[in-house]
């Protein structure tokens, strides 16, 4: 009998070989670059560390500050604000504009890029356009007085307690028109004979999309809900450039006291201990879903 | 020492054994046909021929030369895939003469190889187009095509036939046929549909369950099925299974059935060795094509069972019509002539051709005669 | 009976069709009219802004801010105009763009074609890596910038870029490839084709639509970034951060003219990514959402 233990011939093994080879340089970036400095910064929050990096731990003292400044519940309490309002109004206005769009609309073809294209700017770009817009002196508050409403006063960036308002009225202009173009790829996903024999059972349009549809569409729910979800804790951009985290601290949002308590305040420990909350905040929003969408296809 | 050899084969995935002891000799020429239920683990012994899948013990080996480890574009194999498997960035003539060209193969050669074939299949006007502009059908000869052009040792086609309309597959299963009579290349062919595997193969392997259950020409596997899963899973409709008790009678082992009433029937048996079963509980198998009108027996056979029962349900099938009857508490189907005088709800005349019942032990499922 | 039509079975009275187009065509004009104004008052002499509605169409019409804003504008300390960080941000674009897309696209091949034993662990942790807050991550990287003497460069950002970037183009690349029939490479080995012949005679030839989508989005993501940048760009700032300095420079009379012009600079190579593709750019987000 032949001898079958002869092992693979040479071409076969570097077969094998060359595709983890062609990965490595990723999967080395990816440990260096992300979960190395992501142990880095969690050991840094754990040190006394002020304008440079020291090694020498202190405990959780940093998270202990970090819980007991002004600042940065008044970050927590704006993202709070913020995310809630963010994801439920952008989540309202994508899902109403999609259904709306679903009825057959002549000139679709003509609306979905206009909703959409804020998505495609920058922004600081969006920052720019907003600050001005709603600036009392001259924008919008301005328009109306020349077009003779005297009494109309819409001055929220100014005002301390209104002023993380403007960030949601941009965040949502930027981003609705994503959300709407999500839950229309939902619906022109669900299969028509649905609907046809849900109008035979005689539901109508209303019970339609409570029923049917909008249950339907709970895959697109939970990817609008992540995404935006991480957008808010990322946001950074359009704080800097709507209001500088102003007036006075009133707009402040963790990822903007991170920076300025790490590079301008040089609070390296207390600022790399907000940049752990907010990850791990990211982390119990995706894990169980990057834990499912991975799970399925195996 | 067969030509391809499959010797104690097994294959695992982790602790999972999913191929048992797999021990095949093709002999050049033969077109063996692997059959089975999905999952059996027919297309992992393909792809293990292939040298898509790694072997976990045992061997494969092609002319004597043994295959284990070796790359699968060194085994001078060729494969047909279920999805056809061609470029869409391709032409048809690109696809066909890709093999070659990664072989090595000079132009002029290939151009040749590629004309050849094409004339052979008759797809020489398609040669130019994408797989895109491809009818299902023509798409299939260029997979065939392309495996061809190799002039590989052996030709590996999995479920190459299940993509096509009913019609087109009925065409194309014929078309195969006439090729491998006229190259005589040496085939293995892997499919789920009996009738492909009886149609085209000179020897079958049923598979299930990671265990080859029986290897056989078509005749044996059809008519001395080695076990139950083999009888049921190979025919169209499948062969009855009914619970028949052995008596002797005058000397003579017969079957002992309930019929439709209730009532007991006696079936003599033509094999010999069923006197030693006398007594016991055992499982007769018989055909739809043994269980007919009585103008309908088969004439050669000397020993047919006649027997009144009550009809169930006729389906009328064109050229057969098939009854429904109820015997020794199960549904069993007779095939009848399309002309038989049955309408259902009668007693009818059941003609039993003991002569092809096949009999199995209950217990363990095996054949115990003929 | 009506035509039959393959989209909504809903049908809906008149009125509520008038009360439809209605909402969505309000809905447009709410998305349009930070742009439109814009777009107006950055062709306005800077009087007729401060003194005038926002609204109105200019009574001159002028360039002047544009080009303002491109060549002379006072950006930091220089008055330099925004051109030379629109060069920045091109030279870093461009080789972000290409190095993440070329990397992504090899490993959705690997990860979908070439699968070991882990693989899914491997793509779950790049995966991850898309959605961290990079505040996470800016200090080790100002530290590592520094060290490797890429701090402020044009080089810095692009490693940046891609380290970031390529979580995205491999989450792309795998999913299309996902649906790309295995037995196509199994056919190719059996041909005789080896891994990086594979890639480029079977798997690359059939990438065009994704690579689009991966195109775009970096462009975008990378074009529009402003962490990076102001964080490590130091005298080689992009676009975004210049922009950002222009606009909130406390110096001398707020020139809202030409900070439009700018932002509208700012946007422009996106905004025309996005008009002459945009049905990629809208694909590019929904795989974004990791919808495969």
């Amino acid at each position: 009998m032949a001898n079958y233990a002869s092992g693979a011939d040479f071409r076969t093994k570097l077969q094998g070989w060359i595709p983890k080879l062609v990965l490595s340089p990723s999967i080395a970036m990816m440990l260096v670059f992300v979960y190395g400095f992501i142990i880095y910064t969690v050991y840094l929050s754990f040190t006394n560390s002020k304008m440079l990096p020291k090694y020498d731990l202190i405990g959780i003292d940093n998270y202990v500050r970090l819980w007991g400044l002004s600042t940065w519940w008044t970050a927590v309490t704006n993202l709070a604000i913020f995310a809630s309002l963010y994801i439920i109004i952008c989540t309202v206005i994508g899902l109403t504009l999609a259904i709306l769009l679903d009825q057959k609309i002549r000139g679709e073809g003509m609306l979905r890029p206009i909703y959409l294209y804020p998505m495609a700017l920058s922004f600081i770009v969006t920052g720019t356009a907003w600050k001005w817009f709603l600036d009392p002196g001259i924008g919008l508050e301005n328009t109306m007085h020349l077009w003779g409403w005297e009494s109309f006063e819409f001055n929220w960036i100014k005002d301390r307690n209104m002023a993380i308002y403007t960030i949601v009225i941009a965040a949502v202009w930027q981003t609705s028109g994503f959300v709407m173009a999500m839950f229309l790829a939902g619906l022109r996903g669900i299969d028509n004979e649905i609907l046809k024999a849900a109008q035979i059972d005689g539901a109508s349009n209303w019970q339609l999309y409570r029923r049917i549809v909008i249950p339907m569409l709970r895959p697109a729910f939970l990817s609008a809900f992540v995404i935006l979800a991480h957008l808010a804790v990322k946001s950074y951009d359009l704080v800097i450039a709507l209001t500088g985290g102003g007036p006075g601290r009133a707009t402040e949002l963790p990822a903007t006291f991170m920076y300025s308590y790490t590079f301008t305040r040089n609070q390296m420990g207390t600022g790399a201990a907000s940049a752990v909350i907010m990850l791990m905040t990211i982390a119990a929003i995706m894990m169980p879903y990057l834990y499912a969408e991975l799970k399925e296809k195996p | 020492m067969g030509f391809l050899d499959i010797s104690n084969v097994t294959k695992s995935y982790g602790n999972i054994e999913v191929l048992h002891h797999v021990d095949i000799a093709v002999d050049e020429g033969e077109f063996l046909v692997l059959v089975g239920p999905s999952g059996c683990g027919k297309s992992t012994l393909l792809n293990m021929i292939a040298g898509l899948e790694d072997i976990t013990s045992g061997g494969i080996s092609i002319k004597g030369r043994v295959m284990n480890g070796v790359h699968p574009s060194k085994r001078n194999i060729a494969m047909v895939f279920q999805s056809y498997a061609l470029y869409p960035n391709m032409t048809v003539g690109q696809n066909m003469t890709f093999g070659l060209e990664m072989h090595g193969v000079a132009k002029p050669e290939r151009d040749k190889a590629l004309a050849d074939v094409a004339k052979l299949l008759q797809i020489e006007q398609l040669l130019d187009r994408k797989p895109g502009q491809l009818s299902g059908g023509q798409r299939q000869r260029v997979a065939m095509g392309r495996a061809l052009v190799r002039e590989p040792d052996v030709f590996l086609f999995d479920e190459p036939l299940s993509n096509l309309d009913a019609k087109l597959r009925v065409d194309m299963r014929t078309e195969i046929k006439k090729l491998h009579e006229k190259l005589k290349t040496t085939i293995v062919y892997v499919t789920h549909d009996q009738i492909e595997a009886m149609t085209l193969s000179t020897r079958i392997a049923v598979m299930n369950d990671g265990y080859v259950q029986q290897l056989g020409t078509p005749k044996e596997i059809y008519d001395t099925p080695s076990n139950l899963f083999v009888a049921t899973f190979m025919g169209s409709p499948a062969m009855n299974i009914l619970p028949a008790k052995v008596s002797m009678i005058e000397g003579v082992p017969h079957a002992e059935i309930t019929n439709g009433a209730g009532q007991t029937a006696s079936l003599r048996f033509s094999q010999a060795n069923m006197a030693d079963w006398a007594g016991k509980e055992v499982l007769l198998g018989i055909r739809p094509e043994a269980l007919t009108d009585p103008e309908g027996a088969d004439r050669k056979s000397r020993n047919i069972v006649t027997l009144q029962n009550a009809v169930d349900v006729i389906e009328p099938a064109g050229a057969d019509t098939f009854v429904t009857t109820t015997l020794g508490d199960v549904a069993v189907i007779a095939r009848m002539r399309a002309d038989s005088d049955v309408a259902s709800g009668q007693m009818f005349d059941f003609a039993v051709n003991m002569e092809k019942a096949v009999v199995f032990n209950p217990k363990t499922e095996k054949r115990i005669a003929p | 009976m009506a035509a039959a039509t393959q989209d909504t079975a809903v049908s809906s009275g008149k009125i509520t069709r008038v009360f439809i187009y209605l909402v969505l065509l309000l809905s447009a004009l709410f998305y349009l009219l930070p742009f439109f104004v814009m777009v107006v008052n950055s062709l306005k002499p800077l009087d007729e802004i401060t003194g005038g509605n926002m609204m109105a169409l200019p009574q001159t019409w002028t360039i002047e801010p544009w080009l303002k804003a491109w060549s002379t504008a006072q950006i930091g300390v220089e008055a330099t105009g925004l051109k030379p960080y629109f060069l920045n941000s091109i030279l870093m674009v461009v080789p972000a763009v290409v190095i993440s897309t070329g990397l992504g696209a090899l490993n959705g091949y690997v990860l979908t074609k070439w699968r070991f034993r882990g693989d899914t662990i491997l793509f779950g942790l790049l995966l991850f890596s898309c959605f961290i807050p990079f505040q996470i991550v800016l200090i080790p990287m100002a530290t590592i910038l520094g060290k490797i003497g890429l701090a402020g460069s044009i080089p810095g950002l692009v490693l940046v870029h891609v380290v970031y970037g390529v979580g995205f183009t491999t989450l792309y690349y795998r999913n299309y490839y996902a649906s790309f029939p295995n037995e196509l490479v199994r056919a190719a080995m059996i041909d005789g084709a080896g891994f990086f012949r594979i890639f480029w005679r079977i798997m690359l030839p059939v990438s065009g639509p994704i690579t689009v989508v991966s195109v775009i989005w970096q462009f975008t993501n990378v074009w529009n970034d402003f962490l990076f940048g102001a964080s490590f760009g130091g005298q080689t700032q992009p676009m975004t951060v210049a922009l950002n300095n222009l606009v909130q420079s406390s110096t001398g009379v707020k020139e809202y003219n030409v900070h439009f012009a700018g932002a509208i600079l700012a946007a422009l190579p996106t905004l025309l990514v996005y008009i002459v593709a945009g049905r990629y750019f809208v694909r590019g987000l929904m795989a974004g959402s990791v919808k495969g």
